[in-house]
């Protein structure tokens, strides 16, 4: 059984079903990624994982228990974390407050994990009483990041993390990105560079118009010459 | 000397009285610009919110009064601010519970928001009327003045003298209280920190696990609490006529959008341009000038810019030369 799994998911907006008996697993310490042509309904597949798709069918588990039912703050409490593609951040409001902001569910001292997020992203702490709208793209995925961390979720959820940043920052965020999972979080992630972002999975994800197409490891979906030629660009 | 006689006439028909209204403008405007940052709309009812609370002030200082109650040199309003402020604070709740909700729920557009809140206006303007009349009110006690002309002039030696009325430094002194302790409010407790990124991005703030209805009480209740502050401090320095607190509306507003709607500090700043403006472009300077240029140069007329009849025009003027150039306002708030 695996840490996170999402069992054959099938739901939509109402009306038609975005998604057709998608399954997405990821396990502590794991990189799962998501990637696949433009709608093929990655982002969705996210959002069900997170319960903001009503799902007609399937079921979401993590760690054993059945999540399917409770509303986004509830999986917050229950461990998830959740990095949203656009507004990520609250721009008005500085780093430090970024970080309050997420550990707002919590009563008991977040004091270490603040020192935690700012070892992971040293530039925070340095920024830390800057409002987070004045900061570079990159920056403000790590704020984005250190805020969903600040309720030290076991599971850690990432829509599109590199969407809008340079190559070289897109490097940084993945190494980061390894550090956060190397600390025993699960992480799972949509992704449009999907090259750089299998390279790095121990998971990965194909969907074509809401189903599993491929499913592999990262490393074994790069090396499959279907996956490469079709997905890939060769 | 007629420098000094020339600021002294200023000071004492322009300076003072735009400080005290500056402060009332900026309560106000800080009413209406937590609304909209945290609700999203405009509120229309302010004014009369500000009647309400202030009626209500105004009935428990006469209660006061004839238990024999009073503060010394101070108003005895003072003493039933809390009890305004209280029952402000009830009446915006039920309004909230009673009409707004139904419309954050169904997600309706600002301006259907908007709409609802010209109608709870007409509700509360009726309300305050069939308690207290239409009449004006004096609620004043206390001691009246704490600089008076010929004091001043005698310590002075000069012929213009300048007269502080105790009401107006008591205007400023609660408003820089009541500022500092919402400033504090909203940049360092967990509370107020919510707050503000609840306004900065709801669905984050949702996800963050803050919870909307407790930041909609708050806001009501510090909206409520500035309206009975501001609506109490105005009736003091000038009189108490819930007409005149419905025509407030549009300096309120002014000052809210010339600082940038949604901007604490700009709603402050823009209670204070929006003031002296006013008093400004309305004051004849006949009287200073005299005292500034040579005989030979003296102004037949009065120099006055705009008849007082016209103040709200002023108000007016800025609003729309501010929505036209900058709509965001000074401090960049929100875009209306």
């Amino acid at each position: 059984m695996t840490f996170l799994t999402g069992e054959a998911m099938t739901g939509g907006y109402g009306g038609a079903d975005i998604l057709h008996a998608c399954t997405i697993t990821v396990d502590r310490g794991e990189i799962a990624v998501v990637v696949g042509p433009n709608g093929a309904g990655k982002s969705t597949a996210m959002k069900a994982v997170f319960g903001m798709l009503p799902l007609r069918s399937g079921r979401v588990l993590l760690d054993g228990r059945d999540i399917t039912g409770l509303t986004p703050q509830e999986r917050v409490r229950a461990g998830m974390g959740f990095v949203p593609q656009t507004s990520n951040v609250f721009v008005s409001l500085t780093v430090e407050e970024n970080l309050e902001m997420g550990a707002y569910i919590r009563e008991d001292d977040f004091s270490g994990t603040m020192e935690q997020v700012y070892a992971l992203f040293p530039i925070l702490r340095q920024k830390r009483r800057q409002p987070a709208g004045e900061l570079s793209g990159g920056q403000r995925q790590q704020v984005a990041v250190g805020r969903a961390l600040m309720t030290e979720p076991r599971l850690l959820m990432l829509d599109e993390p590199t969407a809008g940043v340079s190559p070289i920052v897109m490097d940084e965020l993945f190494d980061k990105i390894l550090d956060v999972a190397a600390t025993g979080i699960a992480i799972l992630m949509v992704e449009q560079n999907a090259r750089q972002a299998l390279a790095i999975a121990d998971r990965g994800y194909v969907l074509v118009q809401g189903r599993n197409r491929y499913t592999d490891t990262g490393e074994a979906l790069l090396a499959d010459p279907e996956v490469r030629r079709a997905f890939l660009g060769g | 000397m007629d420098v000094l006689n020339a600021l002294a006439l200023l000071a004492n028909f322009v300076i003072v009285p735009a400080l005290a209204y500056g402060a009332q403008l900026a309560l106000g405007a800080l009413g209406v610009t937590l609304i909209y940052a945290v609700l999203r709309f405009s509120n229309f009812a302010h004014g009369d919110l500000m009647a309400f609370g202030t009626m209500v002030v105004i009935l428990v200082t006469w209660g006061l009064q004839s238990l024999g109650a009073s503060l010394g040199p101070l108003p005895t309003a003072l003493l039933a601010l809390p009890f305004g402020i209280l029952v402000a604070v009830f009446l915006a709740l039920l309004t909230d519970r009673w009409v707004y909700r139904f419309y954050r729920r169904q997600r309706s557009a600002g301006v259907v928001l908007v709409m609802a809140s010209v109608g709870v206006m007409f509700v509360y303007n009726a309300l305050v009327r069939f308690v207290i009349g239409t009449d004006e009110q004096r609620f004043e006690d206390g001691a009246r003045f704490m600089i008076r002309v010929n004091d001043f002039k005698a310590w002075t030696g000069l012929d213009q003298g300048v007269a502080v009325r105790g009401s107006q430094v008591l205007t400023l002194a609660v408003m820089i209280v009541t500022v500092a302790a919402l400033f504090w409010f909203l940049q360092k407790t967990r509370t107020g920190k919510a707050m503000r990124a609840y306004s900065d991005n709801e669905d984050l703030a949702l996800l963050s696990g803050i919870s909307p209805d407790r930041v909609v009480t708050i806001t009501w209740i510090l909206a409520a609490a500035l309206a009975t502050i501001a609506g109490t401090l105005y009736g003091l320095d000038k009189s108490f006529r819930p007409f005149t607190y419905f025509q407030l509306l549009l300096p309120i507003f002014a000052a809210a959008i010339v600082g940038g709607i949604g901007n604490p500090l700009g709603a402050v700043a823009g209670g204070f341009v929006i003031a002296f403006s006013e008093v400004m472009l309305t004051y004849a300077y006949k009287g200073v000038l005299a005292y500034v240029l040579p005989a030979s140069w003296q102004p037949a007329g009065l120099v006055q810019m705009l008849g007082t009849d016209y103040k709200f025009a002023v108000s007016f003027i800025i609003l729309v030369i501010v929505l036209l150039i900058r709509p965001t306002g000074i401090f960049r708030g929100k875009v209306l």
